[in-house]
């Protein structure tokens, strides 16, 4: 381990620590534009340069790897002359733009020609102009900013792997750009108006709508899919401006999907903000207690049975908790949160977990996809498998949806034939597995929403025990889900009890009017039309597909406007936290679950958040824990019997639009259309 | 440059294929790259692709070596934009090259590009109606000995004047093959005067001379 001493101060690292990186150790700030963490090392920019003793010229800290006996000097005047030196040539060419710019504020030129800039410019010269490029609804180009640190072409190339970015051109004339204009067709794309440390590459959607002293941040927790990616949502007044990510190394590390960052404009339109209630086949604006009036009323007499409750993909874990509460008091076993009819159990929590962990990834040597594409499920998971896959030594095959997921991988086959088929190792690719250190399988939705889900989920269960993926230290079974509740629900036993009927059959017993009221809480992914014979309460945010069979809509909130609690597909827990208020009369989901319980004398045990995660703890130890993860028991699990021969298509089609919110998002839809339509006339 | 800007849609071909003959002689170019290093072929295959296609490089060339090199396309559309050497657009059948660097302009290369205006009707950056003549500047290229020079195509022309540039035009025009290197006739880059020194003795030989020691 190279021993070396910066700025009078010796410091001992790992071999392969470049010299900026020991600074960092010591908590000494070089400034950079083309270095980040997760790229490659091009060393172009030349703003990190440090003086090394015996060495004739300042070095480039960035791509200096540590060596024994070195003396670095970072405070010196030679840096400093180097360092304003460097400063001067890259203002050469930059607009003095900032109070037009969007990037204003945050960037990291600005906040660095602070401490290198000249005062003044020597440049008598014209400043070069560069053409604008169009890179696709999400991103604005501004190229004259750009100071080529080339951080954008790394990140296509590296992790979104997508190749289309590059600098063209030579010197004077060199541009970033794809050359052929076209959308950047990743769903990370978004990541790149993150790292361009300048003004060039902005969000369009964002564009000239707030400075970022105006924002109020607020680190909360994403549900556009159930990786639980951590996030900032930026707010001003009562309006979410922005959503950006938050590092957690464990799930996104530093990045979020196209859907995560952009989609918060469906948080303005389509919203529900006062009640309803159904009168004379009409909707029409109501006050609480009416609301409440009318459901009691349809309520009175019913038989428990004879009501059911079905919750949503967006639910936090407090309001299904509260209503499960509510369901119970009034003695319904009739609750369901698998609305896409998922073939996934309570009892072994194991059975429907993503075991590994998405950093779990990092370990695996082979990697089974069944009936998933990963890359539209969970983009970061589909990034943390590409980040493994370009370490070497990683070998995947996939049985369902042949699509381009950034890596190379060995088709198996579509359906379940080829699942028996590699069960019995009549496949190569089982000879992969067998001789693999830490083999993983990853089981999509698209394998469990059959009427066969129960036997896949036995027979995936079956691989994965032939091919040693559960052992010691290691579960290499993992279900990946689609919706950012659904552990959650399955975590507080959100699943018909008793005797009870799961969605497929509320939905046949409302059609035969043995189902006669059904609560909907954020159910808008099941086909509402047969509800119409039911009393249907819809309880949601957004005007969607499960308010149009509503008799009461009762105004939730949104993700940013609660405090709710989330399980991602890992069986983490975490805590999403109130950005802005509900619109109008709209209300967080628990207190109202809370007050309708009042109003039909069957009060719930719990009158604030706090009373209500205690019991919610008690009654389920896991959300005791927040960010935690603890090793689930591996049990028997899943149904005996045959696989039908039906091939495994993906739960998504459209990336872009999953769920009310981003069907709701103009920029969502502008997404669908360039390069979801693009990529599909190609 | 306007041989550096991609020709507009219209006159970008369809399809573009290495003949048979390229085909092998690219094949045998990639095969000199260790495994997994292809990608250090795209310059020759390129430049093979422009001789192939009357000295430019269309993009669904550029898109033909990419994929014959299992490359992403945006890597040779930087590579291919990068050198100036590589036409992005139509040129007539002799691109003339200017050099206008200090040494060939105070020689008089401003007399070559008049010469040339007077002759063709072309200015630097533009394309012959006809389809013989392109003219572009350029930077030194390497022969400030015998300035000033053009280049056509691939073969240099040096020591000109505004007459020996006029004559030289007319030869192309006239379908004929002009004298490659010196219009003067001077060999090499000798003294333009002939020798002025050790003008009695002969050259010494030098592979003598350095066995003898």
């Amino acid at each position: 381990m190279p021993k070396l001493t910066i700025d009078g101060i010796e410091i001992e690292v790992e071999k392969g620590t470049s010299v900026l990186q020991a600074c960092e150790q010591l908590g000494i700030e070089i400034p950079r534009f083309c270095f980040h963490d997760r790229l490659s090392v091009p060393a172009n920019c030349r703003m990190c340069l440090v003086e090394m003793e015996r060495s004739p010229k300042p070095i480039a800290s960035c791509a200096m790897p540590a060596g024994d006996g070195m003396v670095i000097h970072t405070n010196s005047d030679v840096v400093h002359k180097a360092r304003k030196g460097v400063m001067e040539f890259l203002l050469i060419n930059h607009p003095l733009d900032c109070p037009i710019c969007d990037q204003g504020g945050e960037c990291d030129l600005q906040d660095q020609a602070m401490a290198y800039g000249f005062d003044r410019s020597r440049f008598a010269e014209n400043k070069r102009a560069v053409k604008e490029k169009y890179l696709g609804p999400l991103i604005k180009t501004f190229m004259t900013r750009c100071i080529h640190c080339t951080r954008c072409i790394r990140f296509a190339d590296e992790i979104a792997g997508v190749p289309e970015l590059g600098a063209t051109g030579r010197s004077e004339h060199m541009e970033i750009g794809t050359y052929i204009e076209k959308a950047i067709t990743t769903e990370l794309s978004g990541n790149m108006i993150d790292i361009c440390p300048v003004g060039a590459l902005t969000s369009k959607p964002y564009a000239f709508s707030a400075r970022p002293w105006e924002l109020k941040r607020t680190e909360t927790i994403d549900v556009m899919d159930a990786v639980g990616s951590n996030i900032r949502v930026d707010s001003r007044g009562g309006e979410v401006m922005r959503t950006l990510p938050r590092l957690h190394e464990a799930i996104n590390e530093e990045w979020i999907s196209d859907k995560t960052r952009f989609a918060y404009d469906g948080l303005r339109r389509q919203r529900l903000d006062r009640p309803y209630v159904r009168r004379d086949g009409k909707l029409e604006q109501a006050t609480w207690p009416e609301a409440f009036g009318a459901i009691a009323e349809a309520m009175e007499g019913l038989e428990g049975s004879a009501m059911a409750a079905i919750a949503g993909d967006l639910c936090d874990v407090e309001a299904m908790y509260a209503l499960k509460g509510l369901m119970a008091s009034v003695g319904s076993p009739n609750i369901d949160c698998r609305q896409d009819g998922a073939k996934l159990q309570p009892d072994v929590r194991a059975s429907y977990l993503f075991n590994t962990g998405i950093a779990g990834i990092e370990e695996a040597d082979a990697i089974l996809i069944v009936g998933s594409n990963p890359r539209w499920e969970a983009a970061m998971v589909n990034a943390r498998i590409r980040k493994r896959w370009l370490q070497g030594g990683l070998k995947v095959g996939v049985i369902g949806p042949q699509v381009d997921l950034t890596y190379r991988y060995d088709y198996l086959g579509a359906g379940p034939d080829t699942l028996k088929a590699l069960a019995d190792g009549s496949i190569e690719f089982a000879e992969t597995l067998k001789s693999a250190k830490k083999p993983m399988l990853i089981l999509g939705q698209g394998a469990l929403t059959r009427d066969d889900g129960g036997q896949v989920l036995a027979a995936t269960r079956a691989v994965a025990d032939g091919f040693g993926m559960v052992k010691d230290g290691w579960n290499g079974f993992n279900v990946l889900h689609t919706a950012a509740a659904r552990v959650g629900g399955l975590d507080i036993g959100f699943v018909p009890g008793e005797g009870g009927r799961d969605v497929a059959g509320i939905l046949a017993g409302a059609g035969e009017g043995a189902i006669k009221l059904v609560w909907l809480l954020g159910a808008d992914e099941i086909d509402s039309s047969a509800l119409s014979n039911a009393f249907v309460i819809y309880q949601g945010h957004h005007g969607d597909r499960g308010a149009h069979a509503a008799d009461v809509i009762l105004p939730g909130a949104a993700y940013p406007e609660k405090n709710g609690t989330y399980v991602n597909t890992e069986g983490r827990v975490q805590h999403a936290k109130m950005a802005v208020f509900p619109p109008g009369d709209a209300r967080e989901d628990w207190t109202i679950l809370r007050a309708f319980s009042q109003q039909i004398g069957k009060a719930l045990p719990f009158d604030d958040l706090h009373q209500l995660r205690r019991k919610l703890a008690e009654d389920h130890p896991v959300f005791a824990e927040i960010d935690r993860l603890h090793p689930a028991e591996w049990q028997p699990f899943g149904n005996d019997g045959e696989m039908g021969s039906a091939v495994f298509a993906s739960p998504i089609e459209t990336f872009y639009m999953t769920d009310p919110i981003s069907r709701a998002s103009i920029t969502m839809a502008k997404c669908l259309d360039e390069i979801e339509g693009r990529a599909a006339a190609e | 440059m306007s041989f550096g800007t991609p020709a507009p849609e219209d006159q970008q071909p369809d399809h573009f294929e290495f003949t048979a003959e390229n085909l092998e002689r690219a094949r045998k170019i990639i095969a000199k790259y260790p495994e997994g290093r292809q990608q250090s072929a795209v310059l020759p295959l390129l430049d093979i692709a422009q001789r192939q296609n009357d000295n430019w490089l269309p993009r669904a060339a550029m898109d033909y070596v990419a994929d014959l090199l299992e490359i992403p396309r945006i890597r040779a559309y930087e590579v291919a934009s990068f050198y100036t050497m590589f036409n992005k657009a139509p040129v007539g059948r002799h691109l003339i090259m200017v050099c206008t660097t200090t040494p060939c302009w105070l020689c008089g290369s401003d007399d070559v590009l008049r010469a040339i205006e007077d002759k063709t009707g072309l200015r630097p950056g533009q394309n012959g109606d006809d389809g013989m003549f392109s003219v572009v500047e350029v930077e030194c290229a390497g022969a400030c000995v015998n300035a000033p020079m053009v280049q056509i195509n691939d073969d240099y022309y040096e020591d000109l004047n505004y007459d020996r540039m006029v004559t030289l035009i007319d030869e192309l025009k006239d379908g004929k093959t002009p004298t490659v290197g010196s219009q003067t006739g001077r060999h090499g880059s000798q003294a333009q005067a002939g020798p002025t020194s050790l003008l009695d003795r002969r050259p010494p030989d030098v592979v003598a001379a350095a066995s003898e020691d």
